[in-house]
């Protein structure tokens, strides 16, 4: 019942919500479990959009306990990261299943 | 290999304080045994399902799927954790004292062991999965380092068992008058962690953009990506910089749950009110 109800308020919520994103998305890839771009600049105080291409063959996670993200992204495919409005700082991610290569930050300024 | 264990230990620690924290809970339960295995299978599968269809998963909700399911079902979880505080409140809190109460005791603990259940395939799906998708990325890569990659994924999984042991063993020596105090206490922190968790997810899914600034930030004391941290976020839903949607979030599960443990009607009013 709770699972239910909580399905159909995040599909009114999913209908109102929306746009807030898409526009200028920033494309990363993760290829040979490293990320490229390593380095991503946001503005401060602005939700962003990273869209990550795994080009590899093997899963991995979008794993960020600064920007509190987890995600995982399976080989050849992508995943839409969201990040929130951040204040300035470094904010640094890695790729968790492959973490001695998959390393990379996030800089709001 | 060394690597692989940390990162499948990393994954399975918070699966193995909650099977631990369950098996204490049902302590004398009948065939509670088999409720946590049936829970933990169930987990293993639905976690080699989600890591199948990862892909297809993910794309759903404008490639929000992930979150959403995340979310869905670590509600279904706390709404089960709560569940059963509520029933064992109700039904459980004299008969945990009373030796007379022995056979209501087996009556009553079998009613919340398919809410506990529950609990325990969530969070083993949840961790599962990741675990499933890692160690079959290092075994499809095949060559030398394989084989000590899988060595290192199995022993991080005994890891995992051995944390839900020593959870197990470590809260039966609490006194059997006292254990119902201190399990339906973890299991109400449980709960308004699985919470704040799935906020989380609602919040990454792009569904709630309120509250979303970060309260304070401890991660100067404590950091979340540690193993002290990791035990903190599972027990007690330790965020090193809360935002505040995860703090409301938290105090109103906590107060959610007490507030319906003292509402619902006790089995024994009288037994309840000469122990309080």
């Amino acid at each position: 019942m709770t699972h239910f109800n909580t399905k159909s308020l995040m599909l009114a919520l999913l209908l109102t919500a929306v746009p807030a994103m898409a526009d200028d998305a920033i494309v990363i890839h993760l290829k040979n479990h490293k990320f490229s771009p390593s380095v991503i600049k946001v503005k401060a105080n602005k939700p962003a959009m990273i869209i990550l291409y795994n080009d590899d063959d093997s899963a991995d996670e979008f794993d960020s306990s600064a920007l509190k993200i987890e995600r995982v992204v399976p080989g050849h495919n992508k995943g839409n990261i969201r990040l929130r409005a951040l204040a300035p700082g470094k904010y640094p991610f890695m790729g968790e299943f492959h973490a001695a290569t998959a390393q990379g930050v996030v800089i709001a300024e | 290999m060394i690597s692989a264990l940390i990162i499948v230990f990393r994954e399975v620690i918070e699966a193995g304080l909650i099977v631990g924290i369950v098996l204490a809970a049902t302590a004398g339960v009948p065939h509670r045994g088999r409720a946590v295995a049936l829970g933990v299978v169930a987990g293993v599968l639905g976690a080699c399902l989600v890591a199948a269809f990862a892909g297809e998963l993910s794309n759903l909700f404008q490639g929000s799927g992930q979150e959403f399911f995340n979310a869905a079902i670590l509600l279904l979880a706390v709404g089960m954790l709560t569940w059963h505080n509520v029933w064992m409140a109700s039904h459980g809190r004299e008969m945990a004292r009373e030796l007379k109460a022995a056979g209501h005791q087996v009556k009553t603990g079998e009613r919340t062991l398919a809410a506990l259940s529950i609990v325990v395939g969530v969070a083993v799906l949840r961790e599962g999965s990741e675990v499933v998708l890692f160690l079959y990325g290092i075994a499809a890569q095949g060559g030398t380092t394989a084989g000590g990659m899988v060595t290192g994924g199995l022993l991080g999984l005994a890891a995992g068992g051995a944390v839900s042991a020593l959870m197990y063993f470590g809260l039966l020596t609490i006194p059997a008058g006292r254990l119902f105090q201190v399990t339906s206490g973890l299991i109400t922190l449980l709960a308004a962690g699985m919470a704040v968790q799935a906020v989380l997810f609602v919040q990454n899914g792009g569904w709630l953009e309120y509250f979303t600034t970060t309260v304070w930030n401890t991660s100067w004391l404590v950091k979340e990506d540690s193993l002290t941290g990791r035990l903190l976020h599972t027990l007690v839903g330790y965020s090193e910089a809360p935002n505040g949607a995860q703090l409301i979030a938290y105090g109103a599960t906590i107060l959610m749950i007490l507030v319906l443990m003292r509402l619902v009607p006790q089995g024994n009013r009288n037994a309840h009110v000469k122990h309080a």
